[in-house]
């Protein structure tokens, strides 16, 4: 892979990380309040997905979608003050958290209703391809969605009508707080889209080489007519479900193991929290530390004073962030109307 | 230059007409397609415009109503059919928490253009399960919007209307009236879509209603003329919003309202028109404002007790009598609600100009029992011809 894209995948990944730790400290505080849904330990997907698409093409995401509009390239400033409920947010104030829409960059929006985004993302394909376009749709949901009856349902009209829509599932294995061996009859995700015609594969969500690669030859797939993809994301979230859950219904040897497979963290060799023990990484199995991250390193693509580098840049983007979320003003009750009636222009009304 | 044409052929016109006239305009639904629709709505149009405009759907109301909702997003105009509005419950997430809703939560970034057809009421013994309105459910919803045609005239005008809007609207079609005749001009300048319409002046009471009700209602003013009561009848084409100007003009007029509806009574949409021209219009009125509408009871599929769960046309008559009925006609107003009396088989669509819908009718049965609904005027001497006072269902409907 490209030195260049791997450092902007590594860029994506710790501004995401970076962005999510500090709007943890700003709920902390009560600058952020409602539900927070945090990405890390999920980085390397939305990275991974996200950097292979077009600009042409569009995304659907859920509510646990920060790191998928940053890595879009909606700016971190817009995003913190959309979770601040400003009235500079991507939303206008209006989304919050869970609804971050990006029209510009066809980021069309985060859904707190868990499988909605899947036919949201139906529609949209649909009409990519009933104006014959050459773009795809990228529509990503959780473990937790397979069971919704929109997921199947969505999976049968786009592989009926070869519809260009990318199916990603981020995978880390909890439904809210119900693991996936508690939740699901077929733990494998990806193999149910073979009940509805779609190609699909599973891959290391850990490994952002792999999710990126994966993904390419997807949307390859697609923008040369060969209908949906599905790709199945193995990962896992260092935390709770949201803020306001300590997930503590996972064992701590689990957490301990998935968090030493953390990519970033592999990838410029700095473990800022302890690895487990060999005793407890016997018992979860082999280990399965830094895929990607030790052939970055080892291939000569990063060098120490580059990490620092790219870590002071996306902190100075984050705090540039929160200052700017932190002083722009609340929204209006007559901006509310405003967006309440943005679509009244074309009827004479009552 | 007008016509006359079936309700169900004036909404094949209208979708014919969009279609035509915007290559961003696509239907889908269940049958849409090659079975050219339930009630016929989308003939001829399949072979006129293909697959990919007009879509046969399997049988998903809650994803291929989301499909509607992601494709406004991407700038297509969807009309999607709901078989009947009982399946449209499937079909809420995508309405009420998307169509609804992302507009307004994405800060005004997205129009949403989405129509959907819904046929709707009780029609002939369909169950329980085929038999519902279901207005209230969507008229609280904020973002939505909700367009209730009685005529073809209306169902051409504003399906049109629906479709050219950027907002979400649902076009609520009675399968009563499907195969109503009425005359439409394709040409005529349309009011707006939201705007009430007086289908009959007078100046004793104001009967407001809406759908197929506001027919019955025109045939029950009809009734009540012969007995000196002049109504007037505001058909409101729209429940969300709700043409209130109309109403409020009128009332000041007649100083006495009656809301009539199909749907079921408690917490129903006559419930807002009521409360809201109680409010508004509190000094004009010299009665308090009545409700006449369905009972809060789950549709028989018995013909005669179906019949009887719904305002019938002397049903409305009764009730706008009682209200009129000086001074005691008020007193009896306050102490009680009109409420349905049973009608023989024959009255159940009395004077209402239609033909059989595409569902099969089931003549009920001569020795079906007769429900013996109390009737509340009754006991306070009101002419009640069809109804005999009597211990029965309607009596809890009344708590």
């Amino acid at each position: 892979m490209e030195r260049d894209t791997l450092h902007r995948l590594l860029r994506d990944m710790l501004l995401s990380r970076a962005f999510e730790e500090r709007a943890a400290e700003e709920y902390s505080k009560g600058n952020i309040v409602g539900f927070l849904h945090l990405y890390p330990g999920e980085e390397a997907v939305g990275a991974g997905i996200i950097n292979a698409a077009e600009p042409s093409d569009y995304i659907v995401s859920t509510y646990r979608e920060h790191a998928h509009a940053l890595i879009r390239g909606t700016p971190a400033r817009k995003v913190m003050a959309e979770l601040l409920g400003r009235a500079s947010g991507m939303s206008g104030g209006m989304g919050g958290s869970m609804h971050l829409f990006d029209s510009k960059r066809r980021f069309m929006g985060g859904y707190a209703i868990v499988g909605e985004s899947c036919p949201i993302a139906l529609g949209i394909a649909y009409a990519v391809a009933m104006r014959g376009l050459s773009e795809a749709v990228i529509c990503f949901f959780g473990d937790g969605a397979v069971n919704q009856g929109t997921f199947h349902e969505t999976l049968n009209m786009a592989g009926l009508w070869r519809l260009p829509l990318l199916f990603v599932c981020e995978n880390n294995h909890y439904a809210i707080g119900t693991e996936i061996h508690r939740h699901s009859a077929v733990v494998e995700v990806f193999k149910r889209a073979a009940a509805y015609n779609i190609p699909a594969e599973q891959v290391d969500g850990m490994d952002v080489q792999k999710v990126f690669e994966a993904a390419r030859r997807a949307l390859d797939r697609i923008h040369d007519g060969g209908g949906p993809q599905f790709i199945e994301c193995k990962t896992y979230r260092w935390g709770g479900h949201s803020m306001a859950d300590p997930g503590t219904y996972r064992p701590a040897v689990e957490v301990k193991a998935y968090k030493a497979w953390d990519p970033i963290s592999a990838a410029i060799r700095e473990v800022e929290f302890r690895y487990p023990t060999q005793a407890e990484l016997a018992e979860v199995g082999p280990d399965n530390i830094g895929h990607l991250t030790a052939h970055m390193v080892e291939a000569g693509h990063l060098a120490e004073a580059e990490i620092e580098k790219l870590k002071k840049e996306v902190q100075a983007v984050v705090e540039d962030a929160a200052q700017f979320a932190l002083q722009s003003p609340q929204p209006t009750m007559e901006a509310a109307w405003a967006h309440m009636n943005c679509n009244r222009h074309h009827e004479v009304l009552i | 230059m007008s016509e006359e044409l079936l309700y169900w052929q004036a909404l094949n016109r209208a979708l014919d007409a969009e279609l035509a006239a915007d290559a961003s305009v696509f239907t889908l639904g269940e049958d849409v397609g090659l079975y050219g629709g339930s009630y016929r709505v989308t003939e001829g149009l399949y072979a006129k415009y293909g697959e990919w405009r007009v879509r046969d759907t399997p049988i998903s109301e809650g994803s291929f109503t989301g499909l509607g909702v992601g494709a406004a997003l991407a700038g297509l105009r969807p009309v999607v059919e709901i078989m009947t509005i009982n399946f449209m419950l499937l079909a809420l997430d995508s309405i009420i928490n998307g169509a609804a809703k992302i507009p307004f939560m994405s800060g005004g970034q997205f129009s949403m253009p989405l129509v959907v057809r819904v046929p709707g009421g009780v029609a002939h013994q369909l169950g329980a399960q085929h038999s519902q309105r279901l207005e209230h459910t969507i008229m609280n919803v904020p973002g939505l919007r909700i367009a209730v045609p009685s005529t073809p005239q209306d169902a051409y005008w504003q399906l049109r209307q629906a479709i050219v809007s950027d907002e979400p609207i649902i076009l609520l079609e009675h399968e009563m009236l499907y195969f109503s005749k009425g005359q439409v001009d394709v040409l005529a300048e349309a009011p707006p879509i939201h705007r009430a319409v007086v289908r009959r002046e007078g100046h004793d009471l104001t009967i407001v209603s809406y759908s197929r009700h506001a027919i019955l209602s025109q045939n029950a003013a009809d009734e009540l003329s012969k007995e000196g009561i002049e109504a007037e009848v505001i058909d409101l084409r729209s429940l969300k919003p709700i043409d209130w100007d109309t109403c409020a003009t009128s009332v000041e007029k007649t100083h006495r309202v009656l809301v009539v509806e199909e749907d079921c009574r408690f917490a129903g949409a006559g419930a807002e028109i009521a409360a809201t021209l109680a409010e508004r219009c509190f000094d004009s009125l010299d009665a308090p404002v009545q409700r006449l509408a369905g009972l809060d009871m789950s549709t028989p599929f018995n013909g005669v007790l179906e019949a009887a769960t719904i305002p019938q046309v002397p049903d409305i008559v009764a009730a706008a009598r009682e209200l009129c009925r000086p001074t005691q006609g008020n007193k009896a107003a306050t102490k009680s609600t009109p409420s349905l009396k049973p009608t023989s088989p024959g009255q159940a669509t009395a004077g209402v100009t239609q033909a059989a819908p595409a569902a099969p009718k089931t003549a009920p049965s001569e020795t079906a029992p007769v429900p013996k609904a109390a009737a509340a005027a009754a006991g306070k001497g009101a002419p009640a011809p069809a109804a005999k006072p009597a211990a029965g269902p309607a009596k809890g409907q009344r708590r």
